[in-house]
């Protein structure tokens, strides 16, 4: 009877683990934008500036959050390749950056969230590393884009 | 958006009911922005799940609104966490009338005459937020 009742308790402790496991998987085995060194990390402020360059000097910059808060407001010329934290997201990342050179200045971003929150950021900045592109930074947005970018007065569009 | 009427919509939950926020006048609306992809929010909406339970006979309403691209990974979440508040799905357009959704979790408090009386952007302080529910509740 104990060896039952003992055989029964590891199931199902096993079982709760389990569940927990997959279930926090979602959140602890995406990579956290804290991997991203800060020397590949780039201010709004900068990146602000670098936006009125030409054309062909500016970055080129993907938003690799939610779609739905890209339509809201998103950086001015920049692309929805996300969400990072999904493989249909770092799918589209690949798709759209296919023709970019791989030395080109990429930058990414998100602000879904806090930074050390963010599950987005990190995965899209390994996977531009390992598709070879030699040049990637991340915009570093503390808190969230409506009040790390938008509210600071940077310029944002709407829709897609 | 504080002390202002809160915009109302109209959507279909993901149990297929109509949820249209006036026909909730009378009582006090918790508003959940919130995605499957973000880990506060995760951690907030069991909690909210309790209070639902727990103060729902006094006139608390939670609602959730998903601002996640597509409802797959909703359904399975709203699953998985024994969610029974009703969830709809969020779009730009919503965002848009709360102010604009720019980060998530974004949480309202809408008191029985509709007025907007708390918005909190990011991870809520529990604790002080259940003491605004119950403060409103006893009003």
């Amino acid at each position: 009877m104990k060896r039952c009742t003992a055989i029964m308790f590891i199931g199902v402790l096993t079982g709760a683990l389990a569940a927990n496991a997959q279930f926090a998987g979602r959140a602890s085995n995406p990579l956290s934008a804290t991997t991203v060194p800060q020397s590949r990390q780039i201010q709004p402020a900068e990146l602000a500036q670098m936006m009125k360059a030409p054309g062909s000097q500016r970055p080129v910059v993907f938003q690799v959050g939610s779609f739905v808060m890209f339509q809201q407001a998103h950086i001015p010329g920049s692309v929805y390749a996300g969400p990072g934290s999904q493989d249909a997201g770092l799918g589209l990342l690949e798709k759209k950056v296919a023709s970019t050179p791989r030395g080109k200045l990429i930058v990414i971003y998100c602000g879904c969230c806090p930074w050390n929150k963010c599950p987005n950021i990190g995965p899209a900045y390994e996977k531009l590393r390992n598709l070879g592109f030699t040049n990637v930074k991340a915009l570093y947005i503390a808190m969230n884009f409506g009040d790390d970018w938008l509210a600071k007065g940077y310029p944002t569009e709407k829709g897609r | 958006m504080v002390h202002r009427d809160a915009p109302n919509f109209a959507r279909t939950d993901l149990a297929g009911q109509e949820i249209n926020l006036k026909h909730y006048r009378g009582k006090v609306v918790l508003l959940n922005f919130w995605a499957t992809w973000c880990a506060p929010c995760r951690l907030e909406l069991p909690e909210f799940e309790q209070w639902q339970k727990k103060y729902g006979a006094d006139g608390l309403q939670v609602l959730a609104v998903s601002m996640d691209d597509g409802d797959a990974p909703v359904r399975r979440t709203v699953r998985r966490l024994h969610l029974e508040f009703p969830v709809v799905m969020g779009d730009a357009r919503l965002g848009e009338a709360y102010g604009g959704v720019l980060g998530l979790p974004v949480t309202l408090l809408i008191d029985r005459d509709g007025k907007v009386t708390a918005m909190i952007k990011g991870e809520a302080d529990l604790g002080a937020l259940e003491s605004q529910v119950k403060h409103l509740l006893d009003r």
